[in-house]
């Protein structure tokens, strides 16, 4: 029997050692913010944080994982750089689908907590292991840069912040 | 391009009011693709309908819901039942705007919920059914929603008039509050529901004045981004039922083959691992979680009967289509009569077979039980995909419970309902509930894919290199045969095959077009890919546009405006597009160019001009991308800017990267690693720029990817005076010099020394 720490609370999982995180989260735990989409590291729709660090919960063994701290995008509000993130991507309106948003706002969570101002050379390192089929990518740049600036990215058509419902 | 030389003779007259009267074909193909298929009862109304009745019960029976969009309880948010599905569009806020607008309530005061399967109460009527495709969406539920709106809406003041003993037209409405002024006295719609839901229905009510919208025409957040950003949204992935067993499936590679024989004795013992399924054409591993499931489906020792495909490649598709265009009977789709004399030149285009590869893999949960059979997915065609479960069950239809899900990506691989079909068949040989998840390599190896096509496209140009004439022979299989064969067309014409060229935008006075239809081996199944027929139509259109002004040589820009005279809308968004990339001002650097593409397609009208950058070894570099799109009405201005964005991105990442190979008659790519898709790091800045008026609004999901190929195409051959005529790119016809190469070559061998 494994124990996990995930979001701060620790789950008794019976499940071999093999099994990647990815699906002990979604099928044994039931934490379903992190998404399937590849199962080989390719598209990080499944991006979690192992203490702090971004990691592709679809390829990591769970037996591997030991007593590290895993954070998901349930719990990822509750860190600084996270909680700026989800909000920058609010004010932006970054999401389209948003299948894939739960592994962007991971990676990028994880950007601004090790480098507080990206450049957009970072930004694309950092991200360019997201795969997003809507292709929100020119506003996922816009939106880390505003977390990290706290200065508006205004939307080049529209001239203004979208208001509204989803604040 | 070949060029062929005639005697030039002066051209005839034109007959403009003709062609004036088609000009709205593409508009009304994109409307009518499916159209006299459907019920004609398929329609959705602004007034309760028999219908609504029993949908009202099933969702909680509230006190006021006057029609099938608006659920008003005696607390808690207004409902809305939104009649398209969301998978990435906008649309959920799209029509929550236009609900909400005429209903007086506020976005945050909101609550949008999926419909259940229905075409009596959510039917799109041009598609004749409950289908969100086609960019039709906000087109289709422009009028009737905001009429729904206003309908609840006079119904709510009613009730507060006859409360209040007042004359309605006294009170007013203000985010979901009825007021009256004159006493003082106000009702919040909770309270009013009760009284309001026993009053007639209203025949005649009155829309806000456009210069009053709060909300419509202005950028608006979506009304799905506070969950989506949290994890909190449910996908068809995320469900969850009690007592539920996951199944991950595997079918025959080889398009139409069979299962032949499964031993799985192996894979029965592995723990977790709960059954092995088998349909005529596949097996399906089920285990108590996914791994399981995958871990035994990779035990089982599987012989696949691989049928009339088993030796197929790519290269006998092509040449089979190809000579389909070049000899087979077209049928004609517009026919001007005689091709004028003058110089003829003709190029041959061809396009790839393409996945989709949404995000969220296919999946969906089902548990049939002797009396009903309960579905969860997430689906563009509910009803057609409950239809469906009906067949197999052998259940009546209102025993079918579809419950839509939001939708990890759509664009058009889930207008299908195979992978529902496939989930049904298997569930029904099990007592549990079963969740069928598709591997990333399962859902590319049998996507319902983009079809192939090749296309011979000609043009008579006068004596200053003006077309008067072209042809075009565009040979491919048709998607609306099998999907709606009632809408073919006179002479089994498929409309999608060639829309957005039968009408260019151009003055171009006689035309020849023949659609020649090539149907691909029995088992290849070919769907909707997000912009359809435009997608491929405008790439080969405006890769010969461009061709057409290299040969006269003129700038494509001042080429195409000579050809918009007549057409401002065209006009307006060349321009605007070419004035705000700064066409024709500073010098580019050595192999950068600029690409311009125009159309119309799904009703509004769209320029997209890249600046690409091809380096010496031909790798392609986006530098910038400006779109000017005119939609006319704008109903949320940003969504608009992110569907433009997203839709040329997609259609760039297509044209870049993306094309399915067939070897032994099954797809060589399997997952990202060789299906490859855009990154952030290749996407370059993409501004949007909107021309502003108060026509019709057009389509918009689909318009930025139809029009993107064709603008990167024209990009790559101002940078290098190569011309692409098959897509995707081809990086080695882009290579400056092989001695280019060689410097690459050198620098990376003590690399590979050092990893020998």
């Amino acid at each position: 029997m494994l124990s996990l720490s995930v979001n701060g609370q620790s789950y008794p999982v019976d499940v071999p050692d093999d099994m990647p995180l990815l699906w002990v989260l979604r099928d044994v735990i039931g934490l379903t913010g992190t998404k399937f989409g590849c199962g080989i590291a390719q598209c990080g729709a499944c991006t979690v944080h192992l203490d702090g660090q971004a990691v592709r919960s679809c390829v990591l063994p769970v037996g591997a994982i030991g007593n590290r701290a895993i954070t998901t995008v349930e719990a990822v509000g509750n860190t600084p750089a996270g909680q700026k993130i989800q909000q920058a991507w609010l004010d932006v309106d970054v999401v389209q689908c948003g299948y894939c948003q739960s592994g962007q706002i991971m990676s990028a969570a994880a950007l601004l907590a090790h480098t507080p101002n990206p450049s957009d050379d970072d930004i694309d390192a950092a991200m360019s292991g997201n795969l997003c089929r809507c292709a929100t990518y020119v506003r996922i740049r816009a939106a880390v840069k505003q977390a990290a600036t706290g200065k508006i990215e205004i939307l080049q058509t529209i001239g203004s912040a979208p208001e509204g419902a989803a604040s | 391009m070949s060029t062929e030389s005639f005697t030039p003779e002066p051209t005839e007259s034109i007959d403009l009011q003709r062609r004036s009267v088609l000009k709205h074909g593409g508009l009304a193909i994109a409307f009518l693709w499916l159209g006299g298929t459907g019920a004609a009862s398929a329609m959705m109304s602004a007034r309760r309908q028999p219908a609504d009745t029993a949908a009202a019960m099933a969702d909680g029976n509230p006190p006021f819901a006057p029609n099938a969009f608006i659920r008003i309880d005696s607390e808690g948010p207004v409902r809305l039942v939104m009649p398209s599905v969301e998978m990435g569009q906008g649309i959920y806020t799209g029509c929550s705007m236009l609900l909400a607008e005429e209903l007086g309530v506020g976005l945050d005061q909101i609550k949008v919920e999926h419909s259940p399967p229905s075409d009596d109460l959510y039917g799109i009527p041009a598609l004749g059914g409950q289908i969100t495709g086609g960019s039709t969406s906000t087109r289709a539920t422009w009028s009737v929603l905001r009429e729904a709106g206003a309908v609840a809406r006079s119904m709510l003041v009613s009730a507060a008039a006859v409360k209040w003993h007042v004359d309605p037209a006294t009170c007013t409405v203000d985010r979901g509050v009825v007021h009256h002024a004159p006493s003082g006295r106000s009702a919040t719609f909770n309270e009013l529901a009760d009284v309001a839901g026993r009053l007639p229905m209203p025949d005649k009510v009155q829309l806000t004045d456009p210069k009053d919208f709060k909300l419509i025409g202005k950028p608006i957040r979506r009304v799905d981004a506070a969950d989506k950003i949290k994890g909190a949204t449910q996908f068809g992935l995320d469900v969850r039922v009690p007592g539920m067993k996951v199944a991950t499936v595997k079918a025959c590679p080889t398009f139409a083959g069979k299962l032949a024989s499964v031993d799985d004795k192996a894979a029965r013992k592995l723990p977790g691992v709960v059954d092995v399924l088998r349909l005529d054409n596949a097996v399906a591993a089920v285990g108590e979680h996914f791994w399981a499931a995958k871990k035994g489906m990779e035990a089982l020792v599987i012989e696949w009967d691989r049928g009339v495909n088993a030796n197929l490649t790519t290269q006998q598709l092509q040449d089979a289509i190809a000579d389909s265009a070049r000899n087979g009977k077209g049928i004609v789709a517009r026919d001007d009569g005689e091709r004028p004399q003058g110089t003829l030149v003709q190029s041959e285009y061809s396009s790839p077979m393409l996945a989709h590869a949404t995000m969220e893999p296919m999946n969906c949960t089902v548990h049939v039980t002797h009396d009903q059979c309960e579905i969860w997915t997430g689906t563009q065609v509910p009803m057609r995909a409950a239809q469906e479960a009906a067949k197999i069950t052998g259940l009546p239809i209102e025993k079918i419970v579809l419950h839509n899900q939001y939708l990890g990506g759509g664009f058009g691989r889930r207008l299908e309902t195979d992978w529902v079909e496939q989930a049904v068949a298997l569930a029904k040989q099990v007592p549990y509930p079963l969740k069928v998840v598709w591997t990333r390599e399962e859902d590319i190896g049998q996507d319902h894919m983009r079809p192939m096509y090749h296309d011979v496209i000609s043009a008579v140009l006068d004596a200053s290199g003006k077309p008067i004439w072209y042809g075009y022979r565009t040979s491919g299989g048709s998607v609306l045969a099998r999907f709606a064969p009632g809408a073919m067309g006179k002479d089994g014409l498929d409309s999608d095959a060639v829309e957005c060229v039968v009408e260019t935008p151009y003055d171009i006075p006689k035309a020849h077009v023949e659609w020649i239809r090539h149907d691909m081996p029995p088992g290849f199944i070919v769907g909707w890919w997000r912009g359809v027929g435009p997608t491929h139509n405008l790439f080969v259109v405006e890769s010969f546009i461009d061709e057409l002004a290299n040969h006269a040589k003129k700038d494509p820009l001042e080429f195409r405006r000579a050809l918009l005279q007549k057409n401002p809308r065209a006009l307006g968004v060349l321009n605007l597009a070419a004035e705000k990339i700064g066409w024709g001002g500073q010098p580019l650097p050595a192999r950068v160019g600029r690409g311009i593409a125009l159309g119309d397609p799904f009703g509004s009208h769209v320029c997209v001009i890249v600046e690409a950058e091809v380096t010496p070894q031909g790798e392609v570099r986006l530098r910038k991308v400006v779109a000017a799109i005119d939609v006319g009405i704008a109903v949320n201005t940003s969504s608009i800017e992110a569907q433009v964005q997203g839709g040329v991105l997609f259609g760039l990442s297509a044209a870049l990267y993306s094309g399915l190979t067939i070897k032994n008659g099954a797809v060589e790519q399997s997952n990202f690693n060789n299906y490859r898709v855009l990154r952030i790091n290749e996407t370059p800045v993409v501004e949007v720029h909107r021309v502003v008026n108060t026509q019709a609004p057009g389509g918009m999901g689909e318009v930025g990817t139809a029009i993107a190929a064709p603008a990167l195409a024209n990009a790559i051959f101002a940078a290098t005076g190569v011309r692409l005529y098959q897509l995707p790119v081809d990086r080695n016809l882009l290579v400056q010099s092989p001695d280019a190469l060689k410097s690459v070559a050198s620098a990376a061998a003590p690399e590979r020394r050092e990893t020998a």
